[in-house]
Order: C-alpha cells, then structure tokens, then sequence
C-alpha cells in the first residue's frame, strides 16, 4: 500500500524536528505561559477589581477570558512563523524543496504535507497551553478540548497564506514585514486579550478580516460559561471562515511553489 | 552492491530501445531561448556526456531530462513516456545528482538517506537495509551518523551520488558532479562513477572540464549557445576537430599576436591565446624545431595529446572555462 505524497513530506518534517524537539516545544510552550500569567494574574487582578468588567467580559475571571485567546495566539503565531524561515530556507538555502521536486512528488505534496505538519505543530503547542489551563480552578474546563481544536484550525489558517507569501518573498527582510504589520498587531488588537468592543469601528473591522478573531469568539464560547447554549450555526460561520483562508493560501501556494519549483 | 545494478544491465542486447530520445528540443525563459532545438538518443548502460562552458544550455536540458523543467518546444521521451503527462512516474525510476546540493545539512548522513527514500514510498526497512550499502558504495559508513554540516564538499558530493540511487534507479543524471571539488576527490567521486557504470546503470552527465568527460563518457555532445554544436566519443571528436598533437608556447607578454603571426604556417593551425600560443600539428616535436628555426624563443614549449578542450576551441574559437 502506498503511503500518500503529502504524509512523505511530513515525515521528512518529522525526522527534521526529532533533532530539535526539545528547544522547539520549550520555546513554544514557554512563550504562552509568560502571557498567560503575566497578563491573567497581574492585569487580571486589577480588571477583576474593577467592577464594570464583569460586564464586557460577559461575567467571567479576566484569566479564563483570556485564556482562550492565548491557547488561539499561540497556534497562530506557530502557523506563521514555521511558515516564513523554513519555507524560504526550503526552496533557498537547504533547499530541500527541490530535492524532494527530483522525485514522484511534487509541489502540490509539499504544500499539503507542510500544511498537516503545520496542524500538528500548531496543535500540540495548543495542547500543551490546555493542559497547563487545566490545572487552575479558573480556567479548568472541557471546553479546552474543542478550543484545541479551533486553535489547530487557526495555525494552518495563518500557516497556508503565510508559506504562499513565503514562496514569493525575494528575501528574508519580508517576514519582518509581515511580523510588524500583520502578526503582532493581530496579537495585540485581534480580540485575544480584551473584547473587540473596546476598539474603534474601524479597528474592528480589520481584525474581522483575518481569522484570529473568529477561532478566539469560538473557542472562548467552549471554555466560559456564559449562561446561554453555543450558537451552533454563528460557530460554523466563523470556521467557515478560517477555513477560507486556509483553502486560498493553500491554492495560492500550489499554484506559486509549481512555478518555482518546475520553470 | 547487487541492488544498485539496476533492469539497464540486463537489457542490453545490440539495437537496445533508446532511454531518452530529444528531436527538437527547446527551452525558453522569458523570452531567452536557452535551449535552441537539440536532437540526440542515449541508449541503456551508455555513459552518455553534455560538454560545454557555462550558459551553453547543459542545465536547461539536463532539467528537461529530469522532469522538472517543461519542455517548450520539440518532443522528449524518457522509457517512451511523455515528461508532460508522466513527469511523477519517470522521476521515479531517475536518481539526480543536482549542481547544486540538496542535501538537509542538520540532520545525519542516514537521516537524508532515509527520508529521501521514503519520497519514493520505499519502505522504512527498505530504506534503512539500502541506505546502509549505499553509504558503504559511497564510502561513508563511518560516517553514518554525523550531521552533513561537517562533512567536506568531496563527502557532500558522494552522499548526493548515494542519495540519488536510492530508488535503484534505471537512469542516473548528473549536473557538474565534481564543480568544486579537488583533483583528489573529483578523481574518488568518478572511480565511483564508472563502478555504476559497469553495474549497468545509464548516466548522463553535464561537465564544462574536458578531462571529465574524456574520462567517463562513451559518447558526448558539445554544446554552444543552446545547440549541439559536435557529437562523437571522445576520440572519435579529437580525430575530426583536432590534430593528433599539440605544441603549447609561452611567450613574454604581451607578444602573443607578434609571435603568431612568426609561427603562421607551421602545422595544421594556430591559435592565439590570452597567455599562450598552440600549434595544432600531428608531430608537435617537428613543429618545435621549426618554431626553433623561424627564431621563436618562448619561455616554455609543451607537447601534449590533443584534448577535448582542443576540440572545443576548434569549433567554437573560445576555451571551455575562462
């Protein structure tokens, strides 16, 4: 029985990551956690003394409302960052890309196999962050499960129009780029850490645009409690919607690593 | 190494089917015709070699040959099948040997040798028994489980060779495989080289150092500015272009043109270079004494065999490297 092209690939990943694992799943699990406590338990301590938060943060501890929102973070800065350096260094400096373009497979192979990769990765930084929730009061909730979940969405939401832009990119000066205008502001004003509410119109809108805000509403609806059952058909709306991104940037990259890879 | 003898050995009666068959042959890039309408067949088990200088179109064609570059225009054929419609299942039965490496240099020798030969779908067991004869072949064994990284350019270069054959495969090409390297390890990488060939296995080779292609090739073309510009073995080409000899002057400088034109007459041909002069004659030692004669006093006079290189000055009136 033959093994599919794309999970060829992804065991050339796996071999790869097997030499680095250690330093890999410490930085990215480490990262989360700094967040976590640093914005969960000291701003957390002084949003929860205000009394008007309760309201805006639909009656929940700061922590559990943040807490989705790193667990969506995290999988989607892993997405985009595993999708700049390694994608540019694949068909530019170890050029693996091409070794692999020399055998049956080709570059429809290589997307999709960076893209399960990228679920995996995505997924277990995921996990990691849910299990690390799991232990405190305010944040222990089965819901982490499903959020999971959406957060692995998001990482291949993030990873597939990001290795697009990657296959394109002249050099390496582009993922700063990308990093500053896209990456960190999303960070920062994507819906993670505080309702999109608090920001003007405008701002919002952007941050509607990309999927971050749309796997964070989903996933912080399974982790708090807010009285009212999940809104089953608003969730497949917004995943409807991180998996456009993913579909496009997967397209737009097939399309791009086939011209670069067969000239 | 049975394994690496590949089903070329085993079919080779006397009119064998052509591996590859080009008619027409181009390739262009935005406009810029890199390869301009080549024709040629190489048959199983033959040692078949792309001479010429940089930018000739070797590469162009070698990536045709490989499957991963589209023709542009003409007909290409590799086992009879059609690189367009079949690309995935002819690059199955090729092993490349690209100019430049793509080897994973963070991870160890047999590392790339595994997840290269899971490409193919080899089996893992299958991957591991093969990877541990190749490196032998290749000469590595000892260094098996050391990071690419460290090795030199010579190991780099005979991982890639091992690399290639994973898949056992029935055609082997090679792009410039000893660029960069030195004598010593361009002459272990070529001893390796006509093992395979002796197991059988087709190989097509691209080289721009003559000594290269005399050494290893059964029949090669010479390429120029995106055309086959000679074809031959590479005897039967120095006989057709060349003389048997060739006196090599070297004269102060600045007074080669001075001294070319004193020697004019002497043997078949002269060609005047940047930073010597040759005489292309059957007996380079008459030519010498003449050249005593006429009063030349060169700083140093060589007579050699004639080359490959001298074959390619003839038909293209410059040197293969510069």
């Amino acid at each position: 029985m033959s093994t599919p092209g794309p999970l060829r690939v992804v065991n050339s990943h796996v071999v790869v990551f097997r030499r680095f694992w250690r330093l890999n799943v410490l930085s990215s699990f480490v990262q989360p956690m700094l967040y976590l406590l640093g914005l969960g338990v000291g701003v957390g301590a002084l949003v929860d003394r205000n009394a008007g938060s309760t309201d805006t943060l639909g009656g929940v501890p700061y922590v559990a409302f943040v807490a989705p929102g790193v667990i969506v973070t995290t999988a989607m800065t892993i997405g985009a960052l595993e999708s700049m350096w390694p994608v540019m260094g694949g068909l530019r400096w170890r050029r693996e890309y091409h070794g692999m373009a020399a055998t049956p497979l080709g570059a429809t192979d290589i997307v999709l196999g960076h893209g399960i990769w990228m679920a995996v990765r995505a997924g277990v930084a995921a996990a990691a962050v849910g299990v690390a929730l799991a232990l405190f009061d305010d944040t222990r909730s089965w819901g982490l499960l499903p959020a999971i979940v959406v957060a692995m969405f998001v990482g291949i939401a993030f990873a597939m129009p990001t290795m697009a832009y990657s296959i394109g990119a002249e050099m390496d000066g582009a993922f700063a780029a990308l990093q500053r205008f896209v990456i960190i502001p999303l960070f920062l004003f994507g819906g993670a850490f505080y309702p999109l509410s608090q920001l003007p119109e405008a701002v919002q809108w952007i941050a509607r645009a990309f999927p971050l805000w749309h796997g964070v509403v989903v996933a912080r609806g399974f982790t708090t409690d807010h009285g009212a059952p999940i809104d089953w058909v608003a969730v497949a709306g917004h995943l409807g919607y991180v998996a456009l991104w993913a579909v496009v940037g997967t397209v737009v990259a097939v399309r791009r690593l086939e011209r670069r890879l067969y000239p | 190494m049975s394994s690496v003898a590949s089903p070329a050995s085993a079919a080779a009666p006397s009119s064998p089917e052509p591996l590859i068959v080009a008619r027409g042959l181009t390739k262009s890039f935005d406009g810029f015709e890199a390869v301009k309408g080549i024709d040629l067949e190489v048959r199983p088990g033959e040692f078949f070699g792309f001479l010429g200088p940089n930018g000739a179109g070797k590469s162009s064609t070698m990536r045709m040959i490989a499957c991963v570059s589209p023709v542009s225009s003409g007909t290409l054929r590799l086992f009879g099948l059609d690189p367009a419609r079949d690309g995935a299942r002819i690059r199955a039965r090729i092993g490349v040997v690209p100019q430049l490496d793509t080897l994973d240099t963070e991870l160890s020798v047999q590392e790339n040798l595994w997840i290269y030969g899971r490409f193919f779908d080899l089996p893992r067991s299958e991957c591991r028994r093969r990877a541990t004869e190749l490196l032998e072949f290749a000469q590595l064994s000892d260094r098996a489980d050391s990071v690419v990284e460290h090795l030199s350019g010579g190991m780099k270069r005979r991982l890639s060779i091992a690399r290639s054959l994973i898949n056992d495969p029935e055609l082997l090409l090679l792009d410039e495989p000893t660029t960069g390297l030195d004598p010593q390890a361009r002459h272990v990488l070529w001893e390796r080289l006509y093992r395979l060939k002796q197991q059988g296995v087709t190989q097509v080779l691209t080289t721009h150092y003559m000594d290269e292609a005399e050494q290893l090739c059964d029949r090669l073309v010479v390429m120029d500015q995106g055309r086959i510009v000679a074809e031959g073995s590479p005897r039967e080409l120095i006989d057709r272009y060349s003389t048997r000899e060739v006196l090599e002057l070297r004269f102060a400088a600045g007074t080669n043109d001075q001294h070319g034109a004193l020697l004019a007459g002497i043997g078949d041909k002269q060609e005047v270079l940047p930073d010597r002069v040759l005489v292309y004659a059957d007996d380079g030692e008459a030519a010498l004494s003449e050249a005593h004669h006429r009063g030349a006093r060169p700083e140093s006079a060589l007579v050699r065999r004639s080359s490959l290189e001298d074959v390619f000055l003839q038909l293209t009136g410059r040197s293969l490297v510069d």
